[in-house]
Order: C-alpha cells, then sequence, then structure tokens
C-alpha cells in the first residue's frame, strides 16, 4: 500500500529540537528561525552530546561554539607552557584531554580544522615563544632556558627553535641586542 | 580574533610581472582566503600604504632589489610609521648570506625568504609563511619576536 505524504520540515525540526533538548534536561528557548537561546551553563561535555544527537536528524549547531572551544585549547596549551615552571610529565594528549574533557581525537580533529595546523605544532611554536622571551629577559643561560621548557638538551631546543624560525638561538639574540642599540641611538 | 574564515589581506611588492605571477599563482593555491593587491615598485607601495582609507592587510611580500625605492627603503619607512605595527613583512631576496638576512631583521622584517628557483618550491615556502603568519596574528603572539627565515 503506497502512502502520499507532505510534511513540513520546519516543524519536524522544532519538534526535534525540542525533544532532545528535553531529553539531555537542557532549559531553552526557541527564538526565531534558527536561533536557540540556552537558559543555563552547559558543559561541553553535556553541549557535545546534545551536538550528536541533533546531529543524527540532519541538525548541526553552528560554529561558534567551536571557536570557543579552539580558544579553551590554546589558553590550556599557553598554560601548561608558561604557568608551570616544568612541562607536565603525563602526555600531551593525556593532560588535554582531561583538562578539556574531550576525547584527544575530537580536540584534535576539531584544533587542526579550525587553526590549519595540529596541536603538536602549536605546541612547539608556544615552547619557541618562550624560549624567546626568556633569551630576551636575559635572566637564564640556554641551557636553564631548555631545562625549563623540558629539552633533553640546549642542542634540541637550539634544533627546535631553528626549525621554527629559520635562526639558531644566538642568531636571535643578535639581532634583538642589534635593534635595541638602534633604537637607543634614535633616542 | 580573526577566524580562520576572514580572509588574509595580502601585498606583494615586486618590479617583475613573471615574479609578480608567480607570487599571485601560489597564493591562489593556499588554503586560507585570501586577497592579493600587486605593486610594481616601491613607490606604488608606498602611496598606497599612505592612503587613509584601506584595510589593514596582513602581511606584506616585498623584493628587496627594486629600482627607485627599494625593499630595504619601503621596511624602513614602514617601520617608522606606527600605523603598520601590526603589518608582518615578509623581505625575499636572491641572497642566502647571514650577514644580508640579519641585517633585514635588524631593520625591522620579520620574514626572510630566499628566492627558490622552481615554482613548487616557492608555493611550498609561501604557504608555510602565511601560515605561521596567521598563527602569530591568531594567538596574539609578539609580533617584535616574530622572525621565520626560510
Amino acid at each position: 500500500m503506497k502512502l502520499y505524504i507532505k510534511y513540513d520540515g520546519i516543524m519536524a525540526c522544532r519538534v526535534i529540537l525540542q525533544e532532545q533538548l528535553e531529553k539531555h534536561e537542557v532549559k531553552y528557548q526557541l527564538l526565531d528561525l534558527g536561533e536557540i537561546e540556552i537558559d543555563e551553563e552547559i558543559t561541553e561535555e553535556r553541549f557535545a552530546e546534545v551536538q550528536e544527537s541533533l546531529n543524527r536528524y540532519g541538525i548541526f549547531i553552528l560554529n561558534n561554539q567551536k571557536s570557543q572551544l579552539i580558544q579553551r585549547i590554546k589558553d590550556a596549551i599557553v598554560e601548561m607552557v608558561y604557568e608551570r615552571d616544568k612541562l607536565p610529565s603525563t602526555t600531551i594528549s593525556h593532560y588535554l584531554s582531561e583538562k578539556l574533557n574531550f576525547s584527544y581525537g575530537y580536540i584534535a580533529n576539531i584544533f587542526s580544522e579550525y587553526t590549519f595546523t595540529s596541536i603538536e605544532n602549536f605546541i612547539i611554536i608556544q615552547k619557541i615563544e618562550r624560549a624567546k622571551k626568556l633569551i630576551v629577559e636575559e635572566e637564564l643561560t640556554l641551557t636553564e632556558i631548555s631545562y625549563k621548557l623540558n629539552y633533553s638538551s640546549v642542542a634540541h631546543l637550539s634544533s627546535q627553535f631553528k626549525k621554527v624560525t629559520g635562526l639558531t638561538p644566538s642568531m636571535f639574540k643578535r639581532i634583538i641586542d642589534k635593534r635595541r642599540l638602534l633604537v637607543n641611538q634614535v633616542d | 580574533m580573526i577566524t580562520h574564515k576572514d580572509p588574509i589581506h595580502i601585498l606583494l611588492a615586486d618590479d617583475d610581472e613573471d615574479d609578480r605571477n608567480f607570487f599571485s599563482e601560489a597564493l591562489a593555491e593556499l588554503r586560507m582566503t585570501n586577497k592579493v593587491t600587486l605593486f610594481k615598485d616601491g613607490k606604488e607601495l608606498m602611496d598606497y600604504l599612505e592612503r587613509p582609507d584601506i584595510r589593514m592587510p596582513h602581511i606584506l611580500f616585498l623584493d628587496l632589489n627594486m629600482p627607485g625605492k627599494t625593499g630595504f627603503d619601503c621596511l624602513r619607512e614602514i617601520r617608522t610609521n606606527p600605523r603598520f605595527k601590526e603589518l608582518s613583512i615578509a623581505i625575499y631576496s636572491t641572497s642566502s648570506a647571514e650577514k644580508d638576512i640579519e641585517e633585514t631583521f635588524v631593520g625591522g622584517a620579520n620574514i626572510y625568504i630566499k628566492k627558490p628557483n622552481d615554482f613548487s618550491k616557492l608555493k611550498k615556502v609561501i604557504k608555510d609563511v602565511v601560515n605561521i603568519n596567521w598563527q602569530f596574528h591568531s594567538s596574539g603572539l609578539n609580533k617584535e619576536t616574530f622572525f621565520f627565515s626560510i
């Protein structure tokens, strides 16, 4: 027996949204077309669950939340590189996964999709950024800096420094010193 | 914070027409969306930059060897203007002498490119440069210590 149906896609979506949000016990208001106001603080984890349920119906929540997650990943990495006196001994993936409450695979995928680089590469850039800062501050030797940033040796730091900047740490220091001289001359 | 969907505004100044074409072709193949403006000499570039109505470009590729206003002249002028503090400047040159590289960084360039001799190498170099520049820009890293030599 054949049935012919006509359906109202928009109404169907609204009903699905309502049902899914209720299922996940999220307090919400459906605003105009395509907008939902969430009336409570929602953890990333719960949010991901809601997203997953909606995705199955072809309903996708748009980007903004993702860029928030990207920022949180970056902040977590920066905190790891800067605010600890010595970098954590657990693996990076474990650290980020624990801190952000997502699987590392998910974090890594979203990150590279949105930033055009990998988490590993971003961490290296941040470490070298801190190395530059420490070199400019002139309070630590290169050996002390490499220890602080968890490199196995000065050679290891220098090699990564050169990979990221194309310069050796000593060439970097020379450039900074010469620039400082120029600035002082102008004044 | 610029997102990955914002186009990157790229400027290129080079007196050689073939080089200009190579560069724009290489830039067109980038994954990141970008807008490219070309200049055939230093004066054209500086006249453009002096206009008050332009949208701030993200990165300028500057050929060192240009007649009249050289790349170095432009570099010096741009770096004395606080309006362009955030503009990344990538100098490219045929020289690979450490002394020349050092001089351009001391002069205020962020990026030094030794001109590669084939197109696929150039594409890779440009991709790496735009990518690392974008990383710096989007993560608020320190422009004053941003150096990249390739």
